[in-house]
């Protein structure tokens, strides 16, 4: 196929040469119904056509909220043959910040997928000056609404076809005029430092990361992606929008949120890339099943279990798997991995990426050992997304992989990830000095992550940069890979740990209310709320001897000497972390000083009044009572 | 549902003097009221005002020793509970009556029982009209799950729902029938405040998308005063005021019989 300088060619493209064929599929009222490239294309000539009846055109701004359904995705390309730039923003922000991302970006028209989020913009209304229209994709309980600026998104694709025939032939040219180095999309960094940064990506950008990646995991016009991750996170638009529109392959929809996981299994798509958190959801949602089964099926489950970790040792050491074990790990993929696969709808899949954040190394060899093909991808909003993958044969959860073909990693003194490639951005919108500290000369894009290449030419990624420091007594401190390895326990959430300038490592350990939960309800251990969990003796108990393990496996200088468990856990409605759960360290030390200064004034105690803040933005105060533990 | 509604020309169901006696026991007496197409009307009063007893009597269960029950022109006095359900008229009951070891779905697929119409034979066969009808079915089952958001916990059995979640399903089944009457009994008893929102904000969607009439007993004062377009206050068997939710709550009797003295234990 001829390659195109536009997203909304390729739309075209594909809309002739493979008009019958689906390009998007969603699950409505229990069905799977199928979109093919020639009513996509209908779909978003309409859209777009009705934008420009309201006055859109090029270069305004199309805000985008809701979660993965066709008609937002439509509107993201509409937006783009109008030469205007989608937005898209987090549907679970809370007003303050969706006011300043809305208002930043000066986007022209929202669109919001139903009522919650109509409410949502219409309670921040007299902060967006820039905002004429609101378009509402459902309908349901909009009755009752008499904002003047409101149209539905059926009104809108109405009035597109009546401009259609009326200006026959502008849809075309104004495609037409669409140009590679164009914005054609606009994301919002979540930022653990400062307010949210406007991330603009041009076509190129975006088709550049996108043919990359297609090449690299030869990704077929008959393939199929579920979106499900946010649409205001970069890798949303490179890995599901761009490659289908690139390739022709099939973009899903969840029916919603909370069916992600079943309809996951039904459409066993042929790629998926997650964040650790979900990865490490499947597999402890496999363990809670598991252990619901009979003790024959859990005999045959860790007996297999331990095969396949085994085979997966040795490969990953390079060494020969012998007779007998690859034998048994034949047996295992007929009764176990293969069904098991099946179970998670990972079945069909080629590819699967983990990305984001580090993942621990057991969940890592658990999938590649029941043969998912998981690997690491390495990647930013700045970059579109996209910097270095693994191999098939080279994957590991120890690097990112290797830098892609086109895409140049450099390592600066302060040992910081430096990228240059097509991928990397245009400026943030109106803040020319931000985008000046990002770059370095010669077009370097500066990631801020600290890290290295390895012997093989891998990328490793130690920590962010800034966050480096050293003890008081000089050693080097790294506070992620510490914390990283007290997260890979099960029962353990989030973890803050303090270093930087002081005598030794203290950190602070957020439970998971849900395995701790599970454990306390084995134990006959009653409890009512994470608050009360956490500080249960016998809870202060289980967490102190994860760490012990965490510490067995350092030097002593790098072991955590003293610890507590938080009395709630760390919230992004709390600024506490990033919407992509990246911790804001700099807020929660001014947040938490008081635990700071109890962990290094040897204090058995610390009593605090927590900030809590609902979706609404309303915020309430919790006074907490936490214990301070002196790790073994 | 809107076009499926009867043409009661403005009133849904007309109860005039009922009054029904358990052995030596008035459970009402000489209660008259009126709903009206479209709205939500609420009977409340204190414990054993014989609210439920209404309710019993609306939907068949009981026929009331005096008076008559009209709905949409139509003397329901003496019909017994399936022919009222076959009349458009569906209820929840206030302990949740669901089959447990069904799916949720086929809860709901239960609940058009009413409006089933192929024979047993042919929708043993599962073929031609009784396959196309059970499609069709199965089609407005899938719109209810849609509109009640219970999407993931279709294939789940009821019994291992949460109460709240149970409810839901309950009304989800009720829906089924597609009533232009919809009788709810303490829809949100036993609820805690976040489910309690979630049903309010059902409840009023079924009235304000569909266009259901609704008749609801609640236990719940501030509930029922922020939904209900008409109110009527029973308190030992009598009804002691009726109006809107503004006018009950200004009328002394109800304050005197109702939020008076047993205020606390009633409201809360």
């Amino acid at each position: 196929m001829a390659e195109q300088a536009t997203l909304p060619e390729y739309m075209l493209q594909n809309a002739r040469t493979m008009a019958d064929q689906p390009a998007m599929r969603v699950k409505e009222l229990g069905i799977w119904k199928t979109y093919t490239w020639s009513e996509y294309a209908d779909q978003v000539r309409a859209f777009s056509l009705g934008l420009a009846s309201l006055g859109f055109g090029r270069e305004d701004k199309l805000g985008i909220i809701g979660s993965n359904i066709p008609s937002l995705y439509w509107a993201q390309v509409a937006a783009q043959c109008m030469g205007g730039m989608p937005v898209p923003v987090y549907q679970d922000s809370i007003a303050k910040e969706l006011a300043f991302v809305l208002h930043h970006s000066e986007a022209k028209i929202i669109v919001a997928q139903d009522q919650e989020q109509v409410d949502k913009i219409i309670s921040i209304k007299d902060q967006l000056p820039n905002l004429k229209w609101l378009i509402y994709c459902w309908p349901r309980g909009m009755n009752d609404y008499d904002e003047d600026y409101l149209k539905s998104f059926d009104e809108v694709q109405a009035a597109g076809r009546d401009f259609d025939s009326a200006n026959s032939g502008y849809f075309d040219a104004e495609i037409g005029k669409g140009r590679a180095d164009d914005v054609a999309l606009m994301c919002y960094t979540s930022g653990t430092t400062g307010d949210p940064k406007g991330v603009m990506l041009s076509h190129e950008n975006l088709l550049s990361c996108g043919r990359i990646f297609a090449a690299n995991e030869d990704v077929r016009a008959d393939d199929d992606y579920l979106s499900y991750l946010p649409m205001a996170w970069v890798g949303d638009t490179v890995y599901g929008l761009v490659i289908s529109l690139l390739v022709g392959a099939t973009n899903n929809c969840p029916e919603g949120p909370s069916t992600v996981m079943r309809d996951l299994r039904e459409l066993g798509p042929t790629g998926i890339i997650a964040p650790p958190a979900v990865w490490e959801g499947m597999l402890s949602s496999l363990q809670l099943r598991g252990a619901d089964a009979t003790p024959l099926k859990r005999k045959i489950f860790a007996y297999f279990n331990d095969v396949a970790k085994r085979i997966e040792d040795l490969k990953f050491d390079g060494k020969p798997v012998p007779g007998g074990l690859a034998l048994a790990g034949k047996i295992g993929e007929f009764m176990v991995f293969g069904p098991v696969r099946d179970q998670l709808g990972l079945r069909r899949t080629r590819w699967a990426y983990t990305g984001g954040a580090p993942m621990g190394p057991d969940t890592f060899r658990f999938f590649r050992g029941f043969g998912v093909n998981l690997k690491q991808v390495y990647g930013m909003t700045e970059v579109a997304g996209l910097v270095s993958l693994q191999p098939d044969d080279q994957a590991s959860p120890d690097t990112v992989g290797l830098p892609c073909p086109g895409i140049e990693v450099r390592i600066a003194e302060n040992s910081e990830v430096q990228i240059k490639g097509p991928g990397v951005f245009a400026g943030y919108f109106r803040q020319e000095e931000k985008t000046a500290e990002a770059m370095a000369d010669g077009g370097w894009f500066r990631t801020g992550d600290a890290g290295l290449l390895d012997e093989h030419g891998h990328l490793v990624i130690i920590d962010r940069a800034k966050d480096v420091g050293a003890l008081g007594d000089g050693t080097p401190y790294a506070p992620q890979f510490i914390e990283l390895k007290l997260k890979f326990s099960p029962f353990i959430n989030e973890v803050v740990s303090f270093g930087d300038g002081h005598p030794f490592i203290s950190a602070m350990v957020a439970i998971d209310f849900e395995t701790v939960g599970k454990w306390a309800e084995s134990k006959a251990l009653p409890y009512t709320n994470y608050m009360d969990l956490s500080q249960k003796p016998e809870v202060l108990a289980l967490i102190a001897e994860e760490v012990r393990k965490v510490n067995q496996g350092l030097p002593a200088v790098s072991q955590i000497k003293r610890f507590l468990l938080l009395s709630k856990d760390l919230d992004a409605d709390d600024n506490e972390i990033t919407r992509t759960r990246k911790l804001r360290r700099n807020f929660i030390a001014e947040k938490y000083g008081p635990v700071i200064e109890a962990f290094y004034g040897d204090k058995k105690e610390v009593e605090l009044s927590l900030a809590v803040t609902f979706e609404d933005g309303s915020e309430a105060h919790v006074d907490a009572h936490m214990t301070i533990l002196d790790a073994a | 549902m809107n076009e499926t509604a009867g043409s009661g020309g403005g009133i849904k169901l007309t109860i005039d003097g009922v009054s029904k006696n358990f052995g030596g026991v008035r459970a009402v007496v000489d209660v008259g009221a009126e709903v009206k197409e479209g709205e939500i009307f609420a009977i409340i009063g204190p414990n054993g005002a014989g609210k439920t007893t209404m309710l019993n009597m609306i939907s068949g269960f009981y026929h009331p020793d005096e008076g008559s029950i009209n709905f949409e022109g139509t003397n329901i006095t003496e019909t017994n509970p399936s022919e009222i359900a076959a009349l458009g008229i569906a209820r929840t009951f206030q302990n949740i009556a669901l089959f447990r070891g069904l799916s949720v779905l086929d809860n709901l697929m239960l609940g058009r029982n009413v409006l089933m119409k192929t024979g047993l034979l042919s929708a043993f066969m599962y073929w031609g009209p009784a396959q196309r009808e059970e499609v069709e079915h199965r089609e407005r089952c899938e719109e209810i799950i849609d509109f009640l958001k219970l999407n993931d916990l279709r294939k789940t059995p009821a019994g291992a729902l949460a109460y709240g979640l149970q409810k839901r399903v309950e009304l989800g089944r009720a829906l089924a029938a597609e009533p232009r009457l919809l009788l709810l009994d303490e829809p949100m008893a036993g609820m805690n405040q976040e489910e309690k929102e979630d049903m309010v904000r059902y409840v009023l969607d079924v009235n304000q998308e569909w266009g259901t009439t609704i008749a609801l007993i609640e236990h719940d004062m501030g509930v029922v005063m922020d939904i209900s377009d008409h109110v009527m206050v029973m308190d030992m068997g009598e009804k002691i005021s009726q109006g809107t939710p503004d006018e009950v709550r200004a009328d002394p009797k109800v304050i005197e019989a109702y939020l008076g003295t047993t205020d606390h234990k009633e409201v809360a």
